[in-house]
């Protein structure tokens, strides 16, 4: 007998029954809609217990890795304890270990963990003020590499958590944080592909994550940066950027500005739009894309259209404006 | 015939065509390539704006496989359900007849036998008053 554990719910799975059939049946909200494995409206989590592959089939690669499944096709000969996309994060508290400013409006936070928390670079988690007021931020650290959680956080007009990162919050305060969550980061597989990662303001911090990640797994294709800000003063971690690029001859940084005249080393111009121009194939090649909304959005139909498979392109867009 | 009957009709009667076109793997093989077809039209591309193209994605893959003749539960109601704003910002026949020939081209694309293609339209074009809201 196969069991699914849902919410505080045990129930036992149905001869020929699939996951989603035996929750609706018990009345559990799930939301589907084809039912046949293809419109991924009724995608889940294993929280507990391996779903079959065929649950899997059609989900990207990294919403595999993190045992998502289809409820629909779902037949687990094992117990599974499934849970919806967005009911799966766990609140942890974390202590503030530094804080450094990366430029004029972005700070680098960093924080440990009280327990361990499993985590991919790029991934993002929540991180609350108080219990009611949180904002996502997207992870920096490379699990293998960094012992502690960073983060770039941009101070936005009247940010109510990210003004008082800036301002009021000290080394050594202790804050709860929720998470990780997010589909965008580097999967292991395919290492001679290329990859194309783009960014803006402190849409760095994922990308700077992946890119690390991607290198300390030994992905061998060519990867490229394209970082952009308005002016210069936003750009940050451009040294160590340029010494990654000097340690590994697959790595390229091309840093971006698009509101004043580039400066030796700089190219003028959206990243994005820099990206096209000198990357005009995205056929077989993997795409990161992170910050301002707008950008994602646009850079992410562009690339699909200039031949990107829709499994390959990863996007992470950022919220620009203080939330009310 | 009531609607479960009439996915089951279908299923079972275009199940062959499934088959014969390739299961999932020409639905995979297609999918991309007839939604960038679909986004780069300018005679339909507004209908996408502001969607999250991912979502939109899976969509369009379970419209292929419906068109296919592979396993789906949608009924007419669904299809009605599911493009009644569309029909409200003014889709219509042209828009369909678009996407048609987008179905056609995509499946050309990948050396489909003509008569295989047009089975798969057939099954398409018997959407077109639900999807329209008639």
């Amino acid at each position: 007998m196969t069991n699914i554990k849902y919410g505080r719910d045990t129930y036992p799975l149905g001869k020929d029954q699939s996951v989603l059939d035996c929750l609706v049946e018990r009345g559990a909200p799930v939301p589907f809609s084809c039912r046949s494995g293809v419109c991924q409206t009724c995608l889940m989590r294993a929280v507990r217990g391996v779903p079959p592959e065929v649950s899997q089939r059609g989900l990207k690669d990294s919403l595999k890795v993190q045992n998502y499944f289809l409820a629909c096709v779902c037949h687990p000969t094992e117990d599974l304890e499934a849970a919806l996309p967005h009911e799966v994060l766990s609140s942890v508290p974390a202590t503030v270990t530094a804080l450094e400013p990366l430029n004029g409006e972005i700070m680098h936070v960093a924080l440990e963990c009280h327990a361990p928390l499993e985590y991919r670079a790029g991934q993002f988690i929540n991180l609350f003020r108080d219990p009611t007021l949180g904002r996502s931020y997207s992870l920096a650290s490379v699990p293998q590499q960094d012992a502690h959680l960073h983060l770039h956080v941009r101070r936005l007009p009247q940010g109510k958590v990210s003004g008082w990162i800036h301002e009021e919050l000290r080394t050594g305060q202790t804050v709860e944080i929720r998470g990780p969550s997010g589909d965008c980061f580097y999967v292991p597989g395919r290492p001679a592909q290329e990859i194309v990662l783009i960014g803006t303001g402190s849409g760095l911090a994922p990308l700077y994550g992946i890119l690390r990640d991607a290198l300390d797994r030994g992905h061998s294709g060519p990867i490229r940066l394209f970082h952009g800000s308005r002016n210069r003063a936003g750009l940050y971690l451009t040294g160590e950027l340029r010494d990654l690029a000097r340690e590994h001859s697959n790595f390229d940084y091309v840093p971006c500005v698009s509101g004043e005249e580039p400066a030796p080393g700089l190219a003028g111009g959206r990243a994005h739009e820099i990206a096209f121009r000198e990357v005009a194939d995205f056929k077989d090649k993997r795409l990161f894309l992170c910050g301002h909304p707008e950008m994602v959005s646009a850079a992410k139909k562009r690339a699909f259209l200039a031949g990107a498979a829709m499994k390959d392109i990863y996007a992470d867009p950022f919220n620009v404006n203080a939330a009310p | 015939m009531t609607e479960k009957k009439l996915a089951d009709w279908w299923t079972e009667s275009h199940a062959s065509l499934y088959a014969k076109l390739g299961g999932e793997a020409a639905v995979n093989a297609a999918v991309d390539i007839f939604y960038r077809k679909v986004l780069a039209d300018p005679r339909i591309n507004r209908f996408f704006e502001g969607v999250d193209m991912e979502k939109q994605a899976a969509k369009q893959k379970a419209f292929l496989t419906m068109a296919f003749g592979g396993p789906h539960n949608y009924t007419g109601m669904d299809m009605r359900r599911g493009h009644a704003h569309l029909v409200q910002q003014g889709l219509n026949d042209s828009h369909f007849d678009a996407v048609m020939e987008h179905l056609g081209a995509t499946m050309k694309e990948l050396n489909v036998p003509d008569e295989l293609i047009a089975q798969a339209a057939a099954i398409a074009e018997s959407t077109r008053n639900d999807v329209l809201g008639r």
